[in-house]
């Protein structure tokens, strides 16, 4: 098994069989991942490849693009993976989100709004503890705001201090 | 404003233009067609209570009654990105389909990068490269906040780039949005206008047109590289385009966008331009009430 580098973007392989990377998630891994926790079919993902630069750190970009760039960023980051709990980014749930159907926590505006200024906040929420995708209604529709992790009767908000706003 | 008094023989109505540039530009942002539509974008923003007016020419762009649209939802959703008006019109003259390999050669800080991967359905490859790498953090922000999946992002001299490693031989479209004195950023910089002159341009004009050069040498057959710049400054735009029509196998091609402008020159201080040159655009303050700009559109044959 060869190491990650730091410096190059390698597209995950498909399945454990073709794996020559250490520690290193599959396709097939993610895809069930997504469809698991979130219940976003495969057929979203068909279109896109995977990669990993920065140990365990997986962006996403169109699947045409060819292995083994060795560039600044490659579409955007997706998921980390060398946790014991995998955790989406927050532009991935923006970008993806629309298409989950479980582990998705529907706030109230006034709850989003604590929620993308940072803040952690009690909630009512009976499904899975662990990340969750927040979601908010915007013009009749459910919109993803980020990924928040539920513990304890509590969200805590994800949302990285760039990204954070009071709206 | 003395500074622009050298192009009071080109502009009709000097007045106006002077008055112009002496106004705030307007507040407008771009919706981002890879998270939303301009009717949601718009729904979302009314919603709030920001009055919207739509633009005629081109329906994602929007000009707001907020100063702050960054403190909007559908910012932070990345629906829109503000960006000033005429700024989003070499994207349009690129016109790129999807699929298409692009590189855009001065990318941060990536309204015009993601307006195209907008415009490539966000599929195939955009390789955005800048050279400063403090810039490239907004480049990259801008990329993941909009959703930009197609954007790969590269720091380099665009005067030495290569297409290695890209999987192409060349690129089938390039937008060559190069550094430039930017007189015509004077309605949001108040000090744009410090030390511009002749002399300046004519300083930045060989960076000009050495990355317009590479533009066109790393694009097929049959594609096309636009090339702008923010400034009125004749020395960065039509004699850059001029001494590249010269030395490579390119030809300029006109465009359509329904902005009024006016052609390009074919003759400034005692020199003379291709005559093909007057198919380039100059959009002056006044004429759609944006800052200042020069786009031109060449088509490759070799």
């Amino acid at each position: 098994m060869s190491e990650n580098t730091s410096y190059r973007f390698e597209r995950l392989p498909a399945n454990d069989a073709e794996k020559t990377v250490e520690g290193r998630p599959t396709r097939e891994s993610v895809l069930d991942y997504w469809t698991e926790r979130f219940g976003v079919p495969p057929e979203v993902f068909e279109d896109y490849a995977f990669w990993e630069k920065g140990a365990g750190k997986i962006w996403v970009s169109p699947s045409a693009v060819p292995d083994g760039l060795e560039v600044e960023s490659l579409g955007i980051t997706f998921l980390r993976t060398r946790q014991e709990h995998w955790k989406p980014t927050t532009n991935a749930a923006q970008r993806f989100g629309r298409h989950a159907t479980d582990c998705v926590v529907d706030l109230t505006r006034e709850e989003a709004e604590r929620f993308v200024a940072g803040e952690d906040q009690e909630i009512a929420w009976d499904g899975d503890w662990g990340y969750l995708i927040a979601a908010h209604e915007l013009v009749g529709e459910r919109e993803p705001l980020g990924v928040g992790l539920y513990l304890h009767g509590e969200l805590r908000s994800m949302i990285p201090k760039g990204r954070q706003r009071d709206l | 404003m003395d500074a622009l008094e050298r192009y009071e023989p080109i502009i009709d109505d000097y007045d106006a233009f002077l008055a112009a540039c002496e106004r705030p530009l307007p507040s407008v942002v771009r919706v981002n067609g890879i998270k939303a539509d301009p009717a949601r974008a718009v729904a979302a923003l009314e919603a709030e209570g920001v009055a919207v007016t739509r633009r005629e020419w081109n329906e994602s762009v929007l000009e707001v009654d907020t100063d702050k649209p960054g403190n909007t939802w559908p910012y932070f959703h990345g629906w829109i990105h503000g960006q000033e008006e005429v700024s989003a019109v070499p994207a349009v003259a690129l016109d790129p389909d999807p699929g298409d390999a692009v590189w855009d050669t001065c990318a941060a800080p990536g309204s015009k990068t993601t307006q195209l991967a907008a415009r490539l359905d966000d599929s195939g490859l955009l390789v955005a490269n800048d050279d400063n790498l403090g810039r490239l953090s907004a480049l990259r922000s801008n990329a993941e906040r909009l959703g930009a999946t197609c954007v790969a992002v590269t720091n380099g001299d665009a005067r030495r780039f290569t297409t290695d490693g890209f999987g192409v031989d060349a690129f089938d479209a390039v937008l060559a949005d190069v550094p430039c004195t930017c007189e015509g950023t004077v309605r949001k910089n108040a000090d744009a206008l410090d030390d511009v002159g002749r002399e300046a341009s004519l300083h930045i004009a060989s960076l000009q047109e050495d990355i317009l050069r590479r533009a066109v040498e790393l694009t097929r057959d049959g594609g096309h590289v636009v090339y702008s710049t923010c400034t009125f400054a004749p020395e960065e735009n039509e004699a850059v385009v001029d001494a590249v029509l010269a030395a490579e196998p390119v030809d300029l091609v006109e465009f359509d966008v329904g902005l009024e402008h006016s052609p390009g020159l074919t003759e400034w201080d005692g020199e003379t331009y291709d005559e093909s040159l007057a198919d380039a655009k100059r959009f002056y303050p006044h004429q759609n009430d944006t800052g200042g700009f020069f786009c031109a559109k060449l088509e490759v044959a070799r």
